[in-house]
């Protein structure tokens, strides 16, 4: 009965999707406000209606209901109730579930907070999320239906895959989701940009902390997943530059590229048409990575199924989305007013460096995670395009990036003389490069030349970034307190400074855990000593033990560290009962400086193991520093002139418009 | 020159070095790093040389997977159930690596003729089939009973 109602709802939502998309754009065409404000009311009865139905799916979960074949496929009885939770979005059906229900969530919030906005901009924003609401919902109904009956209903179900059972995973999904789906805001504002022919600053103000937050649950997602993959896959990687991953890291490059883009256009009313194509283009990616993740092309934890027709709808639904904007974009853009001028060494060109660059790195991902589908679609000879490809076309294109980053923020707008950015910069540029030569040194006693310039790059970045906060309170007037002088400062620019120290704290972990990690795969017997890194490890037992849904062989391992105790670690291999797969759960210890990881392998004998050992210098600085990334996203999409803008806008608004209805 | 096309060149500019760059990086990047596919009688007919990285894939021959004295190395014989070649890789395998599981491995073969993996992908689920494997099998003319993937993972 739940799943009906559950069904119900979602073709309830799917109805006033449709009545979201017409009829608001109709109200727009012919000016006709009560016909405009249709979409504000759709919208909000879209995302109450999908949350009825995501509810619906939950409670047949947690009730494990396994007359539903969704649940008898992905839930089973002895499942903790968390796991139970997130096995809704565990698979494919009720992943997709999630999905429109993060599309309408950003719907209900844009006609929440943009009261303030012009009666026909918001009544195209909708329509258009409207028409992505259409698009989904119905490849829900019609390809991967999670309310599908079983019958006869099964007895027990086939469990959750074991290895989304873990932390990572449970909000790892609506994370990458609500980023995905979140530059849908940005992509409906590009394009009722386009079909009403405005584009001020005013839109920009509007849609610039959309695409803000969009980045930043998209950051967050990534981090997450890649904290999972270290956390579950027990080889002790971060990131593989598996195609899964690219597929959310290419809308991630675009975003932050747009986020760049659109402070150009805000301030300098230039780059228009640019911005557009890059709301355009992080959308169409973000569609992309649907497609190459649910259809089943890739191979991966996160192809669910291989079911032709919905490879078939997606990308028929890519088509018409990229193909129809770009095909409006052609035709409307030419008529956006090109705006102030600028000179080659300038905060402009340094931003427009910073989109091309950003592009060019999306584009060699793209190339290399599309050319074997490419080939193996004409049937010519299978290939693989491994991680030293990505390494080798992503570092080089990174760099440059980087030393513009420090660069382009004290830069100013127009004109900027090369003299005056070098009188400011020269003392971190040698500040970076000695850190650079001395920190790895200091800390390891050992250095290779791209450790170096990968050192003084992070080092670049972080102390560049501090120092165009730090020089508006240095540099105050004698009568200004330090507290003032530190309200004063926008929070778009402290954003932006946490950001760049994040993505500074972010260089210095990858590079320290790649150049300094150290690893040793060997079998052990119980008692047996092996040092690695300054550290011994010793496998002191293992112990059979039984879990709420597995059972498992799980080893007590002794750390020391020059005979005084470290950590006793716990690694397991489990068997969990339903799905007979056998699983690694490593042992971590994290450290703000070194992560111990030790994981088991197979048994030798009755006293030997296969062991594996990892010593990861600086690992967690890599999350930490998109943890930063995100913070400072998120406190640039709080700026106060957003906050003012609607205010001063609904002031505006309030007067009554002479519209004829 | 007038400001506005100045800018325009600016803008043109930074546009052609920066997507030249790419396609550039790719190619180059391209002839190295690319991992040709190979089946095991793929390789009995020559097809490939020694010291060359490629990935290879098939069937783990029931019975042939023994372990070194080392205690980490291992040697298997690896199918397409119209050829098969040895192979040796020292390192902990897959969780799911078990005989008549499909897999792929990627390395080279050595002067004594056997494929040293430096990694060994085994996926996730007891039914699962590496896509490739599937086709080299099938190409292969196996009569085995190919399953195909119902849920792949990683």
């Amino acid at each position: 009965m739940v799943a009906e109602i559950g069904q119900f709802a979602l073709v309830i939502a799917l109805c006033l999707a449709v009545a979201q998309s017409i009829i608001p754009l109709i109200g727009a065409h012919r000016n006709n406000l009560s016909w405009m404000s249709v979409g504000r009311t759709a919208a909000s009865g879209q995302f109450l209606f999908l949350l009825i139905s995501f509810v619906c799916l939950t409670y047949c979960f947690v009730t494990n209901d396994f007359s539903v074949l969704y649940v008898a496929n992905n839930s089973n009885t002895k499942l903790p109730v968390y796991y139970q939770i997130s096995a809704v979005w565990g698979a494919h059906e009720g992943s997709l579930l999630l999905w429109v229900l993060a599309l309408s969530a950003w719907g209900f919030a844009v006609s929440i907070f943009s009261r303030a906005l012009p009666a026909d901009m918001i009544a195209r924003v909708l329509a258009v999320m409207g028409m992505i609401g259409i698009g989904f919902i119905l490849f829900t109904l019609l390809t991967s239906n999670p309310f599908e009956r079983l019958f006869p209903a099964a007895v027990e179900g086939r469990d959750l895959n074991p290895l989304l059972q873990d932390p990572g995973l449970v909000i790892h999904p609506p994370m990458l989701y609500m980023g995905y789906v979140g530059f849908s805001v940005a992509f409906a504002f590009a394009i009722a940009a386009l079909l009403s022919g405005k584009l001020d600053s005013a839109w920009v103000r509007w849609s610039r902390p959309w695409a803000s937050v969009a980045w930043v649950f998209l950051t967050i997602g990534i981090a997450l997943g890649s904290w999972w993959a270290y956390h579950e896959l027990g080889w002790g990687g971060w990131w593989f530059w598996d195609p899964v991953e690219n597929a959310s890291f290419m809308p991630w490059l675009v975003g932050t590229a747009l986020i760049h883009s659109l402070t150009v256009t805000e301030k300098r009313s230039t780059f228009k048409s640019w911005t557009i194509l890059l709301s355009i283009l992080a959308f169409s990616l973000s569609l992309l990575g649907t497609f190459l993740v649910r259809s089943g092309v890739l191979v991966s934890v996160h192809s669910f199924a291989s079911d032709p027709a919905r490879g078939v709808y997606i990308l028929g639904f890519l088509a018409v989305v990229v193909g129809g904007s770009l095909t409006l974009y052609a035709w409307r853009a030419t008529q956006f007013t090109v705006g102030g001028r600028f000179e080659l060494v300038s905060k402009e060109t340094m931003l427009l460096i910073n989109n091309v660059l950003l592009v060019v790195a999306m584009i060699t991902i793209l190339i290399g995670t599309l050319y074997p589908l490419f080939l193996d679609a004409l049937g010519l000879p299978k290939l693989s395009v491994g991680p030293p490809y990505f390494s080798a076309v992503f570092v080089p294109l990174m760099l440059p990036l980087v030393v513009l980053m420090g660069i382009g923020p004290i830069a100013k707008w127009r004109r900027v003389p090369v003299k005056e950015l070098f009188s400011q910069l020269k003392v971190f540029l040698l500040l970076g490069v000695a850190l650079g030569i001395i920190l790895p040194l200091a800390i390891y006693r050992d250095t290779t030349v791209m450790t170096t310039i990968g050192i003084a790059a992070a080092a670049w970045a972080i102390l560049t970034a501090l120092y165009v906060v730090l020089r508006l309170i240095v540099k105050r007037d004698g009568s200004t307190s330090i507290g003032k002088a530190y309200s004063k400062i926008p929070r778009a620019m402290l954003g932006m400074m946490i950001a760049h120290i994040g993505i500074g704290v972010f260089i210095l972990g990858v590079v320290f855990t790649s150049a300094f990690s150290d690893q040793k795969e060997i079998s052990v017997k119980f008692g047996e000593e092996v040092g690695l890194a300054g550290y011994t490890f010793v496998l002191e037992k293992v112990t059979g033990i039984q879990g709420a849904n597995y059972q498992a062989m799980r080893g007590s391992v002794n750390v020391t560290k020059q005979a005084v105790p470290v950590v006793t670690l716990y690694p397991e291999k489990r068997i969990y009962t339903v799905q007979r797969n056998p699983m690694t759960e490593p042992g971590i210890q994290t450290g703000v400086f070194r992560d111990l990881y030790v994981s088991l392998g197979e048994p030798i004998n009755d006293n030997e193991w296969g062991f594996r050992i990892y010593y990861r210098p600086f690992i967690q600085w890599v999350w930490i520093g998109t943890l930063l990334m995100a913070m400072g996203g998120l406190l640039g999409a709080m700026d106060k002139r957003y906050r003012n803008l609607s205010k001063a806008n609904a002031k505006r608004n309030s007067v009554p418009h002479t519209t004829p209805t | 020159m007038t400001p506005k096309i100045k800018q325009r060149l600016i803008f043109v500019m930074v546009l052609i070095v920066g997507f030249g760059a790419a396609i550039g990086l790719a190619l180059f990047a391209f002839q190295k790093n690319l991992l040709y596919f190979y089946s095991p009688s793929q390789i009995a007919s020559g097809e490939v040389e020694t010291g060359q990285m490629f990935r290879l894939g098939g069937l783990v021959v029931e019975g042939s997977v023994r372990r070194e004295s080392d205690g980490i190395t291992t040697v298997f014989d690896l199918t397409d159930t119209a050829g098969s070649l040895t192979v040796s890789y020292t390192g902990l395998l897959p969780d799911l690596f078990r005989e008549g599981q499909g897999i792929v491995a990627q390395g080279k073969i050595n002067q004594q003729g056997v494929f040293v993996a430096q990694e060994v992908l085994a996926k996730h689920d007891e039914n699962y089939m590496p896509p490739e494997v599937a086709e080299a099998l099938k190409e292969a003319g196996a009569q085995h009973p190919v399953s195909m993937p119902k849920t792949t993972i990683n």
